[in-house]
């Protein structure tokens, strides 16, 4: 097989202080492979995806190694020939196809602009390229605007941009994270099938194992930018060799299994933060004093490298999810609901986005609430909690009517209803301190003022983070860490029920596992708890039973165990069918 | 859905500039120092220059229009009286009237814009066309209006700067405030029911520190130029009291003989404008650098 890309030793550098981002990347990929690259958050994945392109984000400088395509170094070119080179051999899908499509021009335009052959021909493999990608090729669809089109089609739109020059090679950049599982489940067998009938090499960078799993011959597995680990897939699903490569697929949860997740402790390294030793030494289970000297990458059979002194130990330790299953709690049919809605419609202006939905939350169980972008789940939180203002249905707390706006209810019942957003990065004021944002609802709520420091500390105690973090910023902690405070801040309020929209859709999954554990945990405690989510493996390993709402409409309920086992409703059998698993694992 | 937090570890490694957040960054800025030291030096300037001058300011010392000698270093204005003993007395009314309107402006445009974006509905439809009424109204039109009524007093000449500023910083304030709003802490205090003057005080006006601290800048130089200017057509402060936008005026005839009656006042408004624009263009910068980085 003579490769199509060829990387040696890429080494992509932050300006500032030299410090490696990306150090010392080496594969090749053959025509019509595909090759994922998996990493959390600051592994480097989304740099390595643009230094394939021979770019580099500002801040940021290539300090060397080579980018060979069909023969030519990209590294090596610059300007003009640089970018001829890149319009002919390589292609760039973004993550967010809304912003990386231009809302000002027409489709057709757009198009176009790659070629450079005679108008007709062009024209004819526009429209050949765009039905392969299952979109309409007629003149009024190319004169529409992006805006015009839903987030599924200006993906498969961002696709077509990039195929329709022939490219070489293709760069995917978490190109399904902000669609739906059914549209994502198109886009990955959109891309299978360009790479195999044009004879493209795919990079498809994500940080969900599963979606890389679906997609991709091979893996990368990338972490504090060094690649620890490049396997088949299929050989990385039944038998990781790397210790991070499996704590990563032991903390993804599954939509068949009910399983106690498995958080990797501490926390990534940034840039510039890592010393002579093997890179996920201070998170390892199995670190040795001989992991202090940084390991080599071993090649092994198959193709296969690994970056660790220990693989085969790591290898023989079975997977320990599968003795772990968390038992499913009983409905507690004695228990009364805390929170009842009834007949809730919400409107946004004009459009009706819920229909007559109702629920009930008991203590110390969690109910989900499941659907597709659009579906008014996240509504549905947001008029609970009395932040949506055109609503209607009626609503009680503890057996006694309440309000629907939050501005009209008594403080006792603002205190025991608490949300949490699902985006960690706004979630807490940046200009106070942890401490000063938890103590400020307790003060809301007229605490103690002498109690004040220590229940924020009990609180913060609570999700696990250290009492000394409550003088810091949010702009100095992680984005787990701001989940977590945020939860806390709930906490610190005593609430009876916790609304949680989408809490951990922005974590990384090994965050992700620790924060499920903690919401777990409360549940247990007696805590009655709301989960929003799009993610079904989520519900399974949270929730104790789950509302389905398509397009504002409850369309089926009950249990999580029969809901996600039994689907009655077409739809929830779809969205089943189209949720991507991780292949089950010997072990 | 949200992508995944692209941020995180440049988060995660530790920002020194975190703490104390807005103005310790601006502070650390070579421009904005350096603004705030001419700022404070002119200000000292304008305060005390009075105590060092050599001459009475009003009384003549020579001939009209002198050119400097010994003693009388900077020559003499058109009634021959010393131009270096007026410009130390000149800035007085300047150096208290700018930074007064410029604060007023920036604290009442705040006041507006902050309330225009958190309350949005009448509130904001009600407050921004109130502000674009007095923005399309022109500014020079109020003043002889009022002057021609009540006289050049210094707290209306305050005032009516005020009026002319208020409108553009309730503008940039509201549009800052905007995104603000939409965060989840202020949804999060909204739901807990926090009062709105003490979201608006805790949650919001922190969040804007940045931008507001740019507008005190930006609407000090105006002040300045506005003062300046009510001065040379005359509608400012009254001869025979000396004023560096009064000195302008009253030497342009003389600029061919004694270019020093005309200059020595315009070099010190330019100072005074500088040190505002080196705050906000300075303060500019930070904020563009740090919303490069963060979120």
């Amino acid at each position: 097989m003579t490769a199509t890309l060829e990387v040696a030793d890429l080494t992509i550098v932050r300006d500032a202080d030299e410090a490696r981002i990306v150090d010392g990347l080496s594969f090749a990929l053959g025509p019509g492979e595909v090759l994922g690259v998996v990493g959390e958050s600051g592994s480097g994945k989304s740099t390595v995806a643009l230094g394939l392109l021979a770019f580099a984000r500002p801040g940021a400088r290539i300090a060397g190694g080579r980018v060979v395509i069909d023969g030519v170094d990209l590294l090596a070119l610059r300007g003009g020939e640089l970018r001829d080179a890149r319009r002919r051999l390589a292609a760039y899908v973004a993550q967010d196809p809304a912003t990386a499509l231009n809302p000002a021009l027409a489709l057709r335009t757009q198009l176009l602009e790659s070629l450079d052959g005679p108008p007709a021909e062009n024209l004819d493999r526009i429209r050949r390229v765009l039905r392969t990608v299952g979109l309409p090729a007629d003149d009024a669809f190319l004169r529409r605007k992006p805006r015009q089109l839903s987030g599924g089609q200006q993906q498969r739109i961002a696709i077509a941009m990039a195929v329709v020059a022939r490219p070489r090679v293709i760069v995917l950049d978490e190109p399904t994270t902000g669609l739906d599982v059914s549209t994502q489940a198109k886009v990955l067998a959109l891309v299978k099938q360009l790479c195999a009938d044009e004879g493209i090499a795919a990079i498809y960078v994500s940080h969900d194992l599963a979606v890389v799993a679906d997609v991709a011959d091979r893996v990368i597995v990338m972490y504090g930018g060094e690649l620890v680990e490049l396997v088949p897939t299929d050989a990385l699903l039944g038998a990781p060799r790397h210790p991070y490569s499996r704590a990563l697929l032991a903390a993804v949860p599954s939509a068949r299994e009910r399983q106690v997740l498995h958080p990797i402790r501490g926390r990534a390294p940034g840039v510039g933060e890592r010393d002579a030793g093997c890179v996920f030494r201070a998170r390892c289970d199995f670190a040795t004093d001989a992991c202090l000297e940084r390991p080599p990458l071993e090649a092994e059979p198959g193709g296969r490298l690994v970056r660790c002194v220990r693989a085969d130990e790591v290898q023989r330790l079975t997977r320990i999810t599968r003795v772990a299953d968390r038992p499913e709690r009983p409905g507690l049919v004695c228990r009364p609901a805390v929170l009842e809605a009834e007949g809730i419609d919400a409107h946004y202006g004009e459009r009706q986005v819920l229909f007559n939905v109702s629920l009930e939350l008991e203590p110390g169980r969690c109910l989900a609430v499941v659907g597709e972008s659009g579906s008014g789940k996240s509504t549905l939180s947001r008029c609970l909690i009395g932040l949506h203002e055109q609503y209607e249905g009626r609503l009680r707390l503890d057996g006694e009517e309440l309000p629907l706006t939050a501005r009209a209810r008594p403080a006792a019942a603002r205190r025991e209803l608490q949300y949490v957003f699902q985006n960690p990065f706004g979630s807490l004021n940046p200009r106070r301190t942890v401490g000063s944002s938890i103590a400020a609802a307790l003060r809301l709520f007229g605490s103690d003022g002498r109690r004040t420091g220590a229940v924020v500390a009990e609180a913060l105690e609570r999700v696990e983070i250290s009492a000394r973090l409550a003088e810091r910023y949010p702009a100095e902690l992680s984005g787990g860490q701001r989940q977590r405070v945020a939860i806390a801040r709930a906490l610190a309020c005593e609430p009876k029920v916790l609304l949680c929209d989408e809490v951990t859709s922005a974590l990384d999954v090994s965050v992700q596992a620790s924060v499920i554990e903690l919401l777990r945990g409360l549940i247990d405690e007696g805590l009655a708890m709301l989960f929003v989510t799009h993610d079904l493996a989520i519900v399974r390993s949270i929730a104790d039973s789950v509302v389905v709402l398509s397009e504002g409409h409850v369309v089926e309920r009950g249990e999580t165990a029969a809901v996600l086992d039994r689907p009655s409703h077409p739809y929830t059998q779809g969205l089943l069918a189209d949720t991507l698993e991780l292949p089950a694992l010997a072990g | 859905m949200s992508a995944p937090p692209r941020t995180e570890a440049v988060a995660a490694s530790r920002e020194p500039s975190a703490r104390g957040a807005g103005l310790r960054r601006l502070w650390a800025a070579p421009r904005v120092r350096w603004g705030v030291l001419l700022l404070a030096a002119t200000t000292a300037f304008a305060f005390l220059g009075g105590l060092l001058a050599p001459f009475d300011p009003s009384q003549p010392v020579g001939a009209p229009y002198a050119p400097p000698s010994p003693g009388i270093w900077l020559g003499t204005d058109q009634l021959g009286r010393d131009v270096l003993s007026r410009v130390l007395h000149g800035g007085a009314y300047l150096a208290w009237m700018a930074p007064t309107s410029a604060v007023l402006a920036v604290a009442i445009g705040a006041a507006v814009g902050l309330a225009a974006a958190y309350w949005r509905g009448w509130v904001d439809t009600l407050l921004m066309r109130a502000m674009d009424v007095v923005l399309a109204f022109p500014g020079i039109l109020l003043t002889l209006l009022f002057v021609a009524v009540f006289g050049p007093l210094p707290w209306l000449l305050v005032t009516l700067v005020v009026v002319a500023l208020v409108p553009g910083v309730a503008r940039v304030i509201r549009g800052a405030a905007l995104p603000v709003i939409g965060r989840e802490y202020v949804q999060w205090a909204k739901a807990v029911g926090m009062p709105s003057a003490t979201i608006l005080r805790t949650e919001l006006l922190p969040n804007v520190s940045s931008p507001l601290f740019v507008e005190l800048g930006v609407r000090l130089m105006w002040a300045v130029g506005i003062l300046a200017s009510m001065s040379f057509i005359g509608y400012g402060i009254q001869p025979p009291a000396a004023d560096w936008g009064l000195m302008v005026s009253e030497n342009r005839t003389g600029l061919g003989i004694q270019p020093l009656a005309v200059l020595a006042p315009v070099v010190m408004i330019v100072v005074y404008t500088v040190s505002g624009n080196l705050i906000a263009e300075g303060a500019a910068r930070v904020i563009a650098r740090t919303e490069g980085r963060a979120e």
